[in-house]
């Protein structure tokens, strides 16, 4: 009788087991599901609600929002519910838990690996053949950017390219009257700049060398050495392409120009990035590498700082590569559980392919357009400092990081070792890189693993 | 009827007695019914998922595909980040539990010393543990930053070197200790209450037998204490492995990377992955990553260490703490 009871309790422990597992699997089970392909013509009424999540907020947000109401004003039928201020992080959560998201607007182009790999946001391909969109008003870095191996989920929206800031004023008083255009010159112009107090602390830095600090990244200085990520087996690049142990030496020699120990003190004390404290716009910094945004952000909380725009200093062996940058951008796509898919992809076309409409977000928050008629439209407001970023967009060496399945973990594992070596933590540069490549292959393999 | 007897005189109940009994149980399931679906929901499912993720590929998006043990193999082979990790993890385990309970033991013991005034500085020292985790920790990176912190300040003003605490590898742990020293009050209130509760009998028994001020901690108020003690650091260990929000806005801050979208690379652990813990590298990998898989292994791991810790305190609790019929 107790062994039959036993039994009985063990088959009633091993069936909950099973049963439990069985619901842990099923919940935790993503659908792959893009639903129903697009109608064959589109529609000639559009209506319903769309929901868009998108990530701008305050004076960036009431941008968008100007152009979402002109979308509505265009399609009564339609009404659009903002979400604004919604990271990657949750959007990914949400779509992922099956929450019905129209339109999604993402800051990065590192997890389109991701969103188009695993059907989170639909292939476009469809509605992008039927309306006759031109793909060809695109630049083909964008155009590669918001596609992953061929399955095109996204569309552009916005752009944003990297160059140089100078404060002018502090550049005329050290005797400069033009930006640098090679490391050599910039490094040198750097130290000139640099002003210490009496004990020996910086005053005004010429340049911030500290990877991490503000827009510092080595994905933003890789154009400008030439520097590649990926060999064409996919395995990375890092530690076999000597355009990286370039950049490293440079930046090392800055670091050790002013001190790391100091460097940190300075910085420590310097203003949030985006905030009026911000170093540049406070005079506390002369040089520094910032998006085409930065502009309106001085315009709004410095607008008496004399500055000018430059491409960014190249490597003094590669001054072919002057005038090209670091481009990424905002890419805009729809939702797998989207409840309302022919609204939702009349919105994206509107907001990334309508030229009245890319103008005037452009002009909104001074970001690149990414459609050339946009981009030569007398509407587009630009000035000199502006027009430098639209100069580095259209610059054939410009180049973007590139998009895996895996995202951006292979960045951020680039990332910690930089921090380790600019504390003079690594001895032996080519075996760091090495090392570095070693870490990427094998999270590209886990993340791959079969 | 002699069935009937025979069977009570076997002990067995009658019909209406286990109808009675069976309706008891009920009852008492049914009072028990939303613990059981809380544990079920939120303990139970949770758990044998993470285990089952563990052996998967999982991007969060996609569904989970079986890959064996590869994400354990990766962690213990091939993943810098977490020996990292769990060594930052194992030195806060040591020396942030250590020195909070040390101290938050003498703070309490120095508080009932107090002649008058004990409300008044019982409430002071409990008042830093009230506050919300992330504005202590904004308040610590401030009152400490190397350049513009008034702690440097005064320290430049005295003559004295003025190091850079959050910002510095070696000093950036022992900085986030002082922060928890300062929110000690959870653990200063619980020992206060103890202390209080020693019979003073036996202070006077001591006494009386003229024990120094040693004797009298080691042979009276310890062996007192020692269940409170036990607790607090079974209790610090479990949390000092799940030690999260205060490295990460402590590096965040410190880094200058207090920002959200766009901006370049998180900069884990900063500085140089000093504050980089065991809890953040599961969350980063999990969801920053979208390891999904990976991040249950780490999380499978972690559960497994804090049991292991935790029964292996627990039978070493048998033996030290005193039971209250005062025998080992």
């Amino acid at each position: 009788m107790s062994i039959i009871r036993g039994r009985r309790r063990s088959l009633a422990i091993a069936a909950a087991a099973a049963g439990l597992a069985l619901v842990a699997t099923g919940c935790s089970s993503g659908s792959t599901d893009a639903g129903s392909a697009p109608i064959s013509s589109a529609p000639t009424k559009l209506t319903g609600t769309v929901t868009f999540w998108h990530f701008f907020t305050d004076r960036e947000a009431a941008a968008i929002q100007t152009a979402v109401d002109k979308f509505q004003a265009a399609n009564p039928g339609v009404k659009v519910d903002v979400k604004k201020g919604q990271d990657d992080e949750k959007t990914i959560q949400a779509i992922a838990s099956g929450q019905p998201i129209d339109v999604v607007l993402s800051y990065s182009t590192d997890q389109i690996g991701k969103f188009c790999s695993t059907g989170a946001w639909r292939d476009l391909s469809d509605y992008v053949k039927r309306d006759g969109v031109n793909l060809d008003q695109i630049p083909t870095v964008v155009r590669d950017y918001t596609q992953f191996e061929g399955k095109r989920c996204s569309m552009p929206m916005l752009s944003d390219t990297y160059g140089l800031y100078y404060n002018k004023k502090l550049l005329a008083d050290a005797g400069y009257s033009a930006p640098p255009k090679t490391m050599s010159e910039f490094s040198a112009m750097a130290e000139k700049l640099t002003k210490l107090d009496g004990n020996g602390a910086i005053q005004v830095a010429g340049f911030v060398p500290t990877f991490g600090f503000y827009e510092n990244a080595a994905a933003h200085f890789a154009p400008s050495f030439g520097a590649t990520w990926f060999k064409a087996d996919g395995t990375s690049n890092i530690g076999s392409d000597p355009a990286w142990a370039s950049m490293f030496t440079w930046q090392k020699k800055l670091v050790d120009f002013y001190g790391y120990d100091k460097l940190t003190r300075f910085t420590a004390g310097l203003g949030q990035e985006f905030s009026a404290d911000n170093a540049f716009e406070k005079g506390k910094v002369a040089m520094m590498i910032d998006g085409e945004y930065r502009n309106a952000f001085i315009k709004a909380e410095a607008p008496n700082l004399e500055y000018g725009t430059a491409p960014f200093p190249t490597d003094d062996t590669k001054t072919d590569l002057y005038g090209a940058g670091y481009v990424t951008g905002n890419v805009i796509g729809i939702g797998r559980g989207s409840q309302n898919p022919e609204a939702a992809w009349a919105l994206v076309k509107y907001l990334s392919t309508d030229t009245d409409s890319v103008v005037a977000v452009a002009n909104g928050i001074k970001n690149v357009p990414t459609t050339t008629p946009a981009l030569t439209s007398p509407a587009l407001e630009k000035d000199a400092n502006y027009q430098t970023f639209l100069d580095v967009f259209a610059n054939a060496h410009s180049t973007t990081t590139p998009t895996t399945a895996s995202g951006k973990a292979y960045q951020d594992t680039l990332g910690t070792f930089a921090q380790n070596w600019q504390a003079g933590k690594v001895d032996d540069l080519a075996a760091g890189l090495k090392a570095v490549d070693q870490q990427i292959n094998d999270q590209l393999a886990l993340g791959s693993a079969p | 009827m002699t069935i009937a007897i025979d069977a009570r005189s076997a002990g067995q109940p009658s019909p209406a007695l286990r109808a009675k009994r069976r309706r008891q149980r009920l009852t008492v399931l049914a009072f028990l019914t939303p613990w059981l679906l809380g544990v079920a929901i939120f303990f139970i499912y949770p758990l044998i998922d993470t285990v089952y993720l563990s052996f998967t590929r999982y991007d969060l998006l996609s569904p989970p595909k079986w890959i064996g043990l590869t994400n354990y193999r990766f962690m213990f082979t091939k993943d810098p980040q977490v020996v990292q990790a769990a060594y930052n993890t194992l030195w806060l385990v040591v020396i942030l539990v250590t020195a909070r309970v040390l101290f938050g033991l003498a703070v309490a013991t120095l508080v009932t010393r107090l002649k008058s005034g004990l409300g008044l500085f019982r409430t002071v020292f409990y008042l830093p543990a009230l506050v919300p985790p992330v504005a202590g920790v904004l308040a610590f990176v401030f009152l400490f930053n190397p350049a513009t912190g008034p702690v440097n300040q005064i320290l430049g003003a005295l003559g004295l070197p003025q190091p850079l605490w959050f910002n510095d590898p070696s000093l950036s742990k022992p900085s986030l200790v002082m922060l928890g020293l300062w929110g000690v009050g959870d653990l200063m209130i619980i020992f206060l209450a103890s202390l209080l509760d020693v019979p003073k009998e036996q202070y006077e028994a001591a006494a009386l037998d003229g024990v120094n001020p040693w004797q009298r901690f080691r042979y009276v108020t310890l062996p007192n204490i020692s269940p409170v003690l036990m607790f607090a650091a079974i209790t610090g260990v479990i949390a000092a492995l799940q030690y999260f929000t205060e490295a990460v806005v402590a590096a965040s801050v410190a880094s200058g990377q207090a920002t959200t979208g766009g901006g370049n690379a998180a900069l884990l652990g900063y500085p140089e992955g000093s504050t980089l813990t065991y809890a953040q590298w599961l969350y980063v990998m999990g969801f920053k990553n979208y390891y999904l898989g990976y991040a249950s292994a780490l999380a499978v791991v972690m559960f497994a260490v804090s049991l292991g810790v935790t029964l292996i305190l627990l039978r070493r609790a048998r033996s030290l703490v005193y039971g209250a019929e005062g025998t080992r």
